[in-house]
């Protein structure tokens, strides 16, 4: 024991707050996660493109809308963008240092990754249901 | 507290800085790493036009006739080739990684082995997937 505590604090209040010690790894095991299942879904991606070349709007159409296709294309794209949106948030804070800037510019991967992947997912889903 | 911050200018003496990239004879795998990143963020700004894609092809004939007369304009295709390697390049950059998250292929060879197979897997994987893709359009109408 230090003869004169700087605290009254107990070693428990100190760290309440802060998270558990298992939780600080979070964005590097997604990070992965997704990045081991793009693998898988990118070779999917690209055989689909692949296979789209060429064709006009109706088969392209009818093909993307096709169960199997959308369904690997839907969980193609929402697993890059969410790759996408925790890997471009590593690169902002690692090169941007002013606070204001660093925030900004978070909140707006945040706002792109969410509007270009909701608005591929769209249109996956309208081709699938052909509204 | 906010006196443990110092106004600028009033900071302590400056202090040696541990040496930064300018420092280093700029290495294979040094290089493939910040292609890493710069790929990555490429893609970041290649998804607009998989969003593009999916949303002409959604929306009708004139909107894909439009995406499709850009894609396959000369700029177009160097877009795309260069979307088709970076893609390419970062998946297997990837692979590279997860390599070294298992905890192996940090040795001076493996490393050097590792970043070469790399770079000529994602061109030749690109050249071969132009190839496949050119031959399926009818010789790059």
């Amino acid at each position: 024991m230090s003869p004169r505590p700087a605290s009254m604090r107990t070693p428990l209040g100190r760290v309440l707050g802060y998270g558990s010690a298992r939780s600080g790894t979070e964005h590097f095991i997604r990070q992965r996660l997704t990045a081991i299942a793009n693998i898988p879904l990118t070779i999917g991606a690209v055989l689909i493109v692949i296979s789209l070349i060429g064709h006009n709007q109706a088969a392209v159409a009818q093909i993307l809308g096709s169960t199997l296709v959308a369904i690997v294309m839907l969980l193609f794209i929402i697993s890059t963008f969410y790759h996408m949106k925790i890997g471009m948030q590593v690169i902002i804070e690692d090169y941007v240092h002013d606070e204001g800037a660093k925030y900004a510019l978070l909140i707006l991967n945040t706002f792109f990754t969410i509007t270009v992947g909701f608005a591929s997912i769209y249109a996956i889903l309208r081709l699938s249901f052909g509204v | 507290m906010a006196e443990a911050k110092f106004p600028s200018g009033s900071g302590p003496a400056a202090r040696p800085l541990s040496p930064h990239l300018s420092a280093y004879r700029l290495t294979l795998t040094m290089a493939m790493s910040i292609v890493h990143r710069i790929t990555g963020g490429a893609l970041y700004v290649g998804s607009l036009l998989l969003a593009w894609w999916l949303l002409a092809a959604a929306s009708g004939p004139n909107a894909y006739a439009t995406f499709q007369s850009a894609a396959s304009s000369f700029i177009g295709r160097i877009v795309l080739f260069g979307y088709t390697w970076a893609l390419i390049h970062h998946m297997l950059g990837g692979l590279r990684h997860l390599v070294w998250d298992t905890g192996h292929g940090f040795g001076p060879a493996e490393r050097e082995w590792l970043a070469r197979a790399n770079l000529a897997g994602s061109i030749v994987l690109t050249v071969v997937l132009w190839i496949v893709s050119g031959y399926l359009m009818g010789g790059l109408r």
